[in-house]
């Protein structure tokens, strides 16, 4: 915790660091979560204790494009033998990346007991720590939630069109060619699964892996975060921001990052994302 | 299937009988454990950029060279170390494809993804595995142009 008051985060308290989850493993307060990019990495080894939560396959509603329910998300916790006061230490591959998005569905539910290891999959891995095949089993609780709140930290469709219209801040997190619409059209590969290629007007491209130090997966410090997104591209901590990428995982990421670190008090994800915009009828797109 | 080359019809048929998401998850492991990267006489890093599969978020790079045999030899690198699923994919499409009848490769649709992997991966991963059939496919196809032409 420390560390992390050090780096200057607005709220420290919701990263925990290898060290705490190395000394956490056997802490029945603590559930650790794994959630991966790669669906074969939990698999192939984790770290002893941790239980798999599957973007695909736990947190999607099986029909609908839509998140689980709140029956489904009840089952799912309970099926994970946890209780709304217990800690949830999400980690993955990619930094975080998936973790982040799993911890962002987690807060639509109010587990606000959550945390990111900082450095996920790969520092531990670094580290040379233990990794496990075995499947832990906890005994399953009654776990009870609040409706989906998706309000507070998503955005809609309709509410990003208003927002464009009302000049507010949009940061596109994906890849500068993903941004500039070129990486949609080439041919003998499969495309983007969006008719039409760009950003949505107005949004500034900060590409979601800048927040991260690559040789370890952990989070940039406070100061060098504010100079991407206050020094270049002139957010501020009290702005409406709404972020987005193309099914919006990866803006996930940016989402904590503003939130958590940098202490944003009004961050959205438009899990949409480009998949929606860049197939909607009839609205602006910028190239 | 019967259009695809023996070795990878024989393949997508062990897929084929799988029960559950943990047997494919260890079947998966398995190839990747057998993944060997591209030999440094072909390419050393950084890897040119034409290699690189789009969408791949595992940093995949595809390489087709002609065999002797009038066939194509395919080499793979993949720069994340935690890209599991495309060490796998390469494992098997090397250990299926290179050598086989060209007009074959040609014709192996990114779809087999969805028979090796299943279809309730992330559309994401989906389409950084299905760039990498889909870069065989191209080289393959540009092979067939070139020796038409």
């Amino acid at each position: 915790m420390d560390e992390f008051v050090r780096r200057g985060y607005a709220r420290p308290e919701v990263l925990v660091s290898t060290d705490w989850v190395a000394s956490h493993l056997h802490d029945s307060a603590v559930r650790i979560i794994e959630s991966n990019e790669d669906p074969l990495l939990y698999a192939s080894g984790h770290i002893p204790g941790a239980v798999e939560v599957d973007w695909t396959t736990d947190l999607n509603d099986p029909v609908r494009r839509d998140y689980l329910t709140r029956e489904g998300f009840e089952t799912l916790m309970s099926r994970l033998g946890v209780t709304p006061e217990t800690t949830l230490v999400f980690y993955g591959d990619k930094n975080n990346w998936w973790a982040t998005y799993a911890f962002w569905v987690f807060q639509l539910f109010g587990h606000r007991n959550a945390r990111i290891m900082d450095g996920g999959r790969l520092k531990w891995e670094l580290e040379k720590r233990p990794l496990t095949r075995e499947k832990p089993s906890y005994p399953p609780t009654n776990y009870r939630a609040p409706e989906r709140d998706d309000a507070t930290i998503r955005a809609f469709r309709d509410q990003v069109l208003a927002h464009v219209q009302a000049r507010e801040p949009l940061v596109d997190v994906r890849s500068p060619a993903e941004y500039s619409g070129e990486r949609l059209h080439m041919p003998d590969y499969p495309n983007e699964g969006a008719l039409r290629g760009g950003h949505i007007p107005g949004a500034v491209n900060v590409p979601w892996s800048r927040a991260i130090n690559p040789e370890d997966g952990t989070f940039k410090s406070a100061n060098e975060l504010r100079a991407i997104y206050e020094g270049e591209q002139g957010l501020r901590p009290d702005d409406d921001v709404i972020v987005y990428c193309r099914i919006g995982e990866r803006s996930s990421h940016t989402w904590f990052v503003l939130t958590y670190l940098l202490g944003y008090q009004h961050v959205r994800n438009y899990d949409g994302s480009w998949t929606e915009w860049g197939n909607l009828v009839n609205v602006p797109i910028e190239r | 299937m019967t259009d695809y080359p023996p070795a990878l019809a024989e393949v997508l048929a062990d897929f084929a009988f799988v029960t559950s998401r943990a047997e494919r998850a260890e079947l998966l492991i398995d190839w990747a454990d057998r993944f060997k990267p591209v030999p440094s006489h072909i390419a050393v890093p950084p890897y040119p950029e034409d290699r690189r599969v789009p969408f791949c978020e595992s940093e995949a790079f595809v390489w087709a060279h002609p065999r002797q045999d009038g066939t194509l030899q395919f080499y793979f690198a993949v720069e994340n170390p935690q890209g599991l699923s495309a060490m796998a994919l390469a494992a098997i499409l090397d250990a299926t494809l290179s050598g086989a009848p060209v007009e074959q490769v040609a014709a192996v649709s990114p779809d087999i993804v969805l028979r090796l992997f299943g279809n309730d991966i992330s559309m994401g991963k989906g389409q950084g595995l299905m760039g990498m059939v889909s870069m065989v496919q191209a080289a393959a196809r540009a092979f067939l142009r070139e020796k038409e032409g």
